[in-house]
């Protein structure tokens, strides 16, 4: 591939912005205030204005777009506006990705990824639409019973563990080490309510292998970030987190109807980090934080797995507390708290985590972080991934 | 070959009803499941299997696609067991079963059912199960469910 056709280190994020993260239904404010507020405090974070964004870009349909917000916004020149396909957190870093595509074409100077999520004000993800009918693919599955996420990757998840001999212990670890991350998180939905292994082990089946705390919350809040093209964010307010790489897609047949992937036991990531290594010239075992998605704690099994962090029989020895936290741990995951336990933010919180981990401002902050990579999806088609750099 | 059926409902009446494709994809499987026949896609250029079903064969992008009566044989590719209802329809439904069946006799495509029996049975990947053709005569539609085969 010729050198020209890369978006690696051409553009980095600048800044970052959150709301507060409020448990479903708490939100004081609307959806779409929550989402301006996002983007209000990431341009501030750069040290923009919100005026110099001329660029938007979200993903999973995102319900507050591009024309509303620059209207709302009086931005004078909207230039670039698009939606990342695809449903779950599997456009997390697609959507930066395409944010960062656009800045290296010239469609857009800054451009801001952004989430509003108020799973209180719409509809929730963990409920089943109450609909009279269901057709193709649905009707296949959602008469059995077959109808949220959690069920939906329960059986792959079931699957990968009864082919690897995977015990219930590493989807615990996973579920504490984004808890106890969570500790010291002020932002995060769970501060201050700790997971024992008593306390997952005691917690409800929504659907086995999942426990209550296998699966992520849902929450109400915004988050955005700002990208810019390397050179201009140098000039700006914050340390930059430069793209060196980016990659989405699904692998073959993924999405076959009624649960026919042909390689099912999977995080669909096989092709995608693949792409990301290769883009970024650099391996898993140089990543030093990862920022991995967790709708399940199955799907983050499989999708450390498939970034090559571990060989799938060596799960039950990798997946372990010790290796999955910050700051000494192999491979700390999910810093911040992640879906699980800092706010369900669709996995933009994430990218926020693996920016600040960059800067050397996480509350879990790993000593020297060069390489922090985000896995944004698992299970869902298409995912995507994305490596920063300091 | 007389298929094993029942009219007695796995679930609780209440979810959503299966309804043939608007645009006729599938019209053949509703309409056979409700003969009490299984129905599995088939190329007639490379006679590979295909399901769900497509407009388009994936392996020889053959546009002429048929249906083929399949055995009611299949054995457990994974299962799980739902314990939290997530419709309202389930609330006093749960626990309950899910499996999804691979049909050897048809290139190994996948279908999803219920395991019909105790919820809390013991179950093992692998095991070989048989179509349980579930009339819900009502909304006219049949479901395909699955038990285990001694």
């Amino acid at each position: 591939m010729s050198e020209d056709f890369t978006i690696r280190d051409r553009v980095a994020i600048a800044g970052i912005g959150e709301t507060t993260y409020y448990r479903r239904g708490a939100a004081p404010v609307s959806e779409f205030e929550l989402t301006l507020e996002a983007i209000l405090k990431a341009v501030e974070d750069a040290g923009l204005a919100a005026t110099d964004i001329d660029g938007f870009a979200s993903y999973s349909n995102d319900r507050n777009d591009p024309s509303r917000l620059a209207t709302a916004l009086g931005i004078k020149d909207l230039a670039f506006s698009n939606m990342f396909w695809g449903g779950g957190g599997g456009g997390g870093s697609g959507a930066v990705a395409n944010a960062a595509a656009a800045i290296v074409a010239g469609y857009a100077e800054v451009v801001v990824v952004y989430r509003g999520l108020a799973q209180g004000q719409f509809g929730r993800f963990g409920q089943a639409a109450p609909l009279k009918h269901v057709s193709w693919p649905m009707s296949y599955t959602a008469p059995y019973g077959l109808l949220s996420p959690a069920q939906t990757f329960a059986m792959r998840a079931n699957r990968f563990m009864y082919e690897h001999g995977v015990k219930q212990d590493a989807l615990a670890a996973i579920a504490m080490a984004s808890y106890h991350h969570a500790q010291s998180n002020p932002r995060a939905v769970m501060y201050g309510r700790p997971l024992s292994r008593e306390d997952y082990d005691n917690s409800r089946w929504i659907v086995e292998p999942f426990h209550l705390f296998d699966c992520c919350q849902e929450n109400d809040g915004a988050a955005a970030v700002i990208l810019t093209s390397a050179a201009r964010a140098r000039d700006l307010k914050q340390k930059p987190a430069y793209i060196l790489a980016a990659s989405q897609g699904s692998d073959f047949r993924q999405s076959a109807p009624a649960h026919n992937a042909p390689d099912y036991p999977s995080s669909n990531f096989k092709t995608v980090a693949k792409r990301l290594y290769a883009m970024a010239g650099v391996g898993p075992d140089e990543v030093d934080v990862a920022q991995v998605y967790e709708n399940f704690t199955g799907g983050v099994m499989m999708s450390i797995v498939e970034h090559g962090f571990c060989k799938p029989d060596e799960v039950n020895e990798f997946c372990t507390f010790e290796t999955l936290t910050a700051p000494n741990g192999k491979l700390p995951i999910n810093t911040s708290g992640g879906n699980l336990a800092e706010c369900y933010m669709h996995g933009l919180e994430l990218i926020t985590e693996a920016v600040r981990q960059v800067r050397g401002t996480s509350t879990c902050q790993v000593p020297d972080v060069n390489i922090s990579l985000v896995a944004s999806g698992p299970m869902v088609s298409p995912v995507s991934d994305l490596i920063l750099r300091a | 070959m007389t298929a094993a059926s029942t009219t007695e409902r796995y679930l609780p009446e209440g979810l959503a009803i299966p309804a043939a494709s608007p645009d006729g994809l599938d019209t053949e499987y509703w309409a056979a499941v409700r003969r009490h026949e299984l129905v599995v896609q088939r190329c007639n250029a490379c006679r590979g299997f295909q399901f769900g079903p497509e407009w388009i064969c994936h392996q020889c992008r053959s546009l002429d696609l048929a249906w083929e009566q399949v055995q009611t044989r299949g054995r457990i590719y994974s299962w799980e067991r739902v314990w939290h209802p997530v419709h309202p329809a389930l609330k006093n439904g749960c626990p309950y079963v899910v499996v999804l069946v691979e049909l050897p006799q048809a290139g190994n495509v996948r279908m999803v059912g219920n395991l019909l029996g105790d919820p809390m049975q013991p179950i093992v990947i692998g095991s070989e199960v048989e179509a349980v053709f579930e009339d819900h005569v009502e909304d006219e539609v049949t479901l395909v469910q699955w038990r285990i085969v001694n």
